[in-house]
């Protein structure tokens, strides 16, 4: 009997050690603020929505994990090979035993099933009447945004209001990609030849990352964007900065030649000031926002001026070509673009 | 077939008949061919883990440069083509040679020539596809490796001619097409053995499990890989000949693809995943020395899986936006699917309850295959949910919840059977301690490698991206997956060096090492060329634990036995296939023509040679 206890011996053992390791990740996992694109930490109603419903089966998995696995510790070490025992007896089954762990998982999975399908439900129902359309267009390797009702549109950075339903209307203008802010919803296919759509009401101020999670190409990695959650009045005030001309200091050489510049070689591909291409993001405001190159470099000079000089070096496989611009031409297009607010 | 060739022809007693590499290379026998497609798979296994190895390094470190996104695109591609295609499938079809016609007491398979073929084609199909990876220099590109890098899921239309325009995608294509009839070839002949080929008194239900497991697994390849390999003829021809199934600009569709592919995708884990469990399910009672708990239940279940399989395949797409109705439908059969497999455990456990369990290697991985398959099998219905999946699908959860099926599961259960029947294969059982370190080394690492990444996904991190930045929050859970990486390499390595220990200087096994009741040690280890001296009548499910529950098989044949010869009209037929393979790549009609010539002349000349069973 005495040997007979030392395995669980052994167990508590590894219990006193395992357990603050799970503690430490469980602390690590309550903060979301040092997890930008976590699952758990939801701010709007279908994210909210989402982790309750994972909530309840992960406590129903955890059940299964225990019974199960504690069921196959305790059957090794009770029935583990003694010379002192005798053969075992042959049984072929248990007709009562197997209709019973047949109906357990059956009976576990109706717990499961019925709050999974009112959640698909719930947040797939369509948008009510007022919510805030943006069209969502999916591009190797960044996002547009155009928000047809208010007139403007922008790249990489989604601002949408707090607390009003929000609905994407999402297409791709090449291969298929994901929309994906895990903070806000889970993800939906932006697709060629469809189109898709997400709907979700933020209700929390703050800045919420994402990325793309369909396998796009080569800087699929790179594809990563932001939804900026304002309070209503900042949304508008936001709204219309958008819609609004930035003028020129005319007084600054540099962002004169950066300005010419630009409508010589940029405007082919980018948007400045309701007119130009569309193969690139609008550049219109683009000093509006944080990030550069589909949120993987800060929008500073130093980043903004190694991008305009390399920008496969930054993004490998990048569209945008390299053009034979000098220091000056970069220093003059940085410029420009740092004053387009 | 010349009947009168029987008698006069002796059976060769001994293997000194059969030596040489040209006698491998026309072999017909299902135990040499076994062995080829066991080593074979093992060599994929280590090349497609140590794409996974230079994956784990990139991904060590945030913003790490170790190698580029383009390479790193290839080396997810092609770790996840050659484990599902190249490693697991052909591993399974390794025992599925060497010990069915063992398990159900005859003489070989049905169509010996044509598993021979099925072996060749697998082989030389894996080293098309990996032949990409040097091959740039010959398309007048400046990278050496011009390697697939389209996922292994290859969705459309990023496989396009328009978006993937090198010959990349050509390789995985036109490589997964063989691949794909090396299959199909296999699981024909294996469902004609398996139903025409046992010894008397070997019903259905006396079968083992291990033969029942690879008899509904070759049903669902010869029914699943039809529906792939219509998805690739549109691919191949979008790419080759400018049709549009595919393109959207012209009316194709992209999610075409997706259920194509996933239709055979679903189905294909099964294949994976269901000779793992007849090998357990074979294992478990021996070390157990107890029958296996509810014989017809385990096998009805298996069934069962492989049928409900197909009804499950758009829970890979929730996320393309099915509608709620679908999602709804989809959810709740992958949730059933739970069911049949849970039984299954219990089955397992109840197996070893009240039993004498020995903790020898096969053994170990059997129970470490229960203990990691149940963790794949929970993160499996928190992502059958489709709310909870549209956040976890495309994340390392997903990457989680597979290769706890996949190596916890699958990977592992393979071993339980190379461990198990290495002393029938060879004659030497396999040194114990070196299997256990394996086994620890490969428990531990697997889990330190695969658990962090539940976290990593669920804190954000999607799958199939080369870098990531250090704010993200995941870096620590990297270092930790990709130190267990590192962990099962060294497992790999110890494997290999008792694997070369064995060879040369194992103990000898003797016919039945283990004290297993099924058919395959009734014979010597190895088995005979001829297997059986004398063709068994089975009498018992499990015929060497039951008192006369075989006829007797004498050590020597009392009357001479002809073997097939051996015939190289296979082997030239599979590589008739390679050159027709090249001529799509080369994009040259002579050549396509001038391989088909050669296929047709070597098809013709097999079907004519006087090839005597």
């Amino acid at each position: 009997m005495v040997i007979r206890h030392q395995p669980w011996k052994r167990a508590a053992r590894a219990l006193r050690f395992l357990v603050p390791v799970a503690l430490m990740l469980g602390a690590a996992a309550c903060s979301g603020d040092s997890f930008p694109q976590s699952t758990l930490h939801p701010t709007a109603d279908s994210g909210r929505a989402i982790d309750a419903l994972f909530t309840q089966i992960f406590w129903w998995a955890v059940v299964v994990f225990v019974v199960v696995e504690a069921a196959l510790v305790v059957t090794i070490v009770r029935f583990r090979a003694r010379p002192d025992r005798p053969e075992p007896r042959h049984v072929h089954g248990n007709t009562v035993a197997e209709i019973a762990w047949t109906m357990a998982p059956a009976a576990i999975l109706i717990f499961i099933a019925v709050p999974t399908i009112q959640t698909i439900f719930e947040i797939d129902g369509g948008a009510p009447d007022d919510a805030l359309q943006v069209e969502v267009i999916g591009h190797q390797w960044w996002w547009e945004f155009q928000y047809a009702d208010l007139g403007i549109s922008t790249a990489n950075e989604l601002h949408v209001p707090q607390g009003r339903p929000i609905e994407l209307v999402m297409r791709s203008a090449d291969v298929i990609h994901s929309f994906w802010i895990p903070k806000l919803h889970g993800k939906r296919d932006v697709m060629p030849g469809r189109v898709t759509r997400l709907v979700f009401t933020p209700d929390s101020v703050g800045t919420f990352a994402g990325q793309c999670a369909e396998f796009c190409g080569e800087s699929h990695a790179n594809m990563r964007m932001r939804v900026v959650v304002d309070a209503s009045t900042d949304f508008d005030a936001w709204v219309a900065q958008q819609g609004a001309t930035v003028p020129l200091d005319s007084s600054d050489a540099q962002q004169v030649a950066g300005r010419d510049l630009f409508f010589r070689t940029c405007i082919a591909c980018h948007q400045m000031d309701g007119v130009g291409g569309v193969l690139g993001p609008t550049l219109w405001h683009v000093a509006a926002r944080t990030t550069i190159a589909s949120g993987i470099l800060p929008n500073d000079s130093a980043s903004l001026a190694r991008w305009i000089g390399n920008p496969k070096g930054e993004k490998p496989g990048a569209k945008m070509p390299q053009f034979p611009l000098s220091d000056d031409d970069i220093a003059a297009l940085v410029a420009y673009l740092q004053s387009r607010r | 077939m010349a009947t009168t060739a029987v008698t006069d022809t002796p059976a060769p007693a001994t293997h000194e008949a059969r030596t040489g590499l040209w006698s491998w290379i026309t072999t017909t026998d299902h135990k040499r061919i076994g062995i080829l497609y066991g080593a074979t798979a093992v060599f994929f296994f280590l090349v497609g883990g140590f794409e996974a190895l230079l994956i784990r390094l990139q991904l060590a470190r945030p913003d790490n440069s170790l190698v580029s996104a383009e390479t790193f695109n290839q080396l997810f591609t092609m770790h996840g083509t050659t484990m599902v295609f190249l490693a697991i499938m052909p591993l399974s079809a390794a025992f599925f040679n060497f010990i069915i016609p063992l398990q159900i007491g005859a003489r070989d398979v049905a169509f010996p020539r044509l598993n021979a073929f099925s072996y060749w084609l697998f082989l030389l199909g894996g080293l098309f596809m990996n032949f990409s990876f040097v091959a740039g220099p010959l398309f007048g590109i400046d990278s050496l490796s011009v390697a697939p890098d389209g996922g292994w899921f290859g969705y459309a239309n990023l496989t396009s001619r328009q978006y993937s325009p090198g010959p990349n995608i050509d390789f995985w294509v036109i490589g997964l097409q063989i691949l794909g009839v090396a299959s199909l070839a296999a699981g024909f002949n294996f469902i004609t053995t398996i139903i025409n080929m046992r010894a008397p008194g070997m019903k259905m239900m006396r079968m083992p499990v291990f033969t029942w497991m690879a008899f509904v697994t070759q049903f669902i390849i010869v029914t699943a890989f039809p529906v792939i390999t219509v998805a690739l003829v549109f691919l191949t021809f979008d790419r080759l000949f400018g049709t549009t199934f595919y393109n959207v600009s012209a009316g194709g569709d992209v999610v075409l693809w997706q259920h194509l592919f996933w239709l055979f995708g679903h189905p294909e884990v099964y294949i994976l995943i269901l000779p793992s469990m007849g090998i357990v399910s074979d294992v478990l009672p021996v070390f157990s020395r107890k029958p296996l708990f509810g014989y017809a239940v385990v096998v009805y279940s298996g069934l069962l899986i492989g049928v409900m399989g197909w009804g499950v395949w758009a829970h890979h797409m929730f996320a393309s936006g099915l509608g709620p109705v679908a999602d709804s439908v989809f959810g709740a059969t992958t949730m059933l699917i739970a069911i049949p497999t849970g039984v299954k455990i219990f089955n397992w456990i109840a197996t070893m309850w009240g039993g004498q369990i020995r903790f020898a290697t096969p053994m170990l991985f059997s129970i470490g295959f229960i203990a990691m398959f149940v963790i794949g099998g929970l993160s499996g219905v928190m992502h059958a949910s489709p709310p909870a999946d549209l956040q976890q699908t495309d994340t390392y959860f997903v990457v989680a919840h597979f290769h706890y099926v996949l190596v916890g599961g699958s990977i592992m259960g393979l071993f339980a059977g190379i461990y198990y029947w290495f002393p029938k294969v060879f004659g030497r059982i396999m040194h114990e301690g070196l299997g256990k370190t394996h086994f620890w080394l490969m428990f531990i690492g697997v889990n330190l490698a695969h658990f962090p990444m539940h976290f990593s996904g669920l804190l954000g991190m999607p799958r199939r991206i080369y870098t990531y930045p250090d704010d993200l929050g995941v870096t620590r859970f990297n270092e930790i997956s990709t130190a267990g990486t590192f962990i099962i390499a060294i497992a790999m390595i110890v494997f290999v060096l008792n694997v070369i220990r064995t060879l040369r200087k194992g103990e000898p096994a003797g016919k039945n090492p283990w004290n297993s009741p099924k058919l395959e040690w009734a014979v010597s280890s190895p088995p005979p060329v001829y297997n059986f001296s004398v063709i068994p009548e089975v009498r018992s499910r499990l015929p060497l634990w039951t008192p006369n529950g075989v006829s007797e098989i004498p050590d020597e044949p009392p009357e001479p036995i002809h073997v097939p010869g051996g015939s190289f009209w296979p082997v030239l037929t599979a590589v008739g296939i390679i050159v027709l393979a090249t001529a799509g790549l080369a994009k040259s009609i002579l050549l396509a023509v001038a391989a088909g010539l050669i296929v047709a002349v070597c098809i013709f000349a097999w079907a004519f040679e006087p090839f005597e069973m």
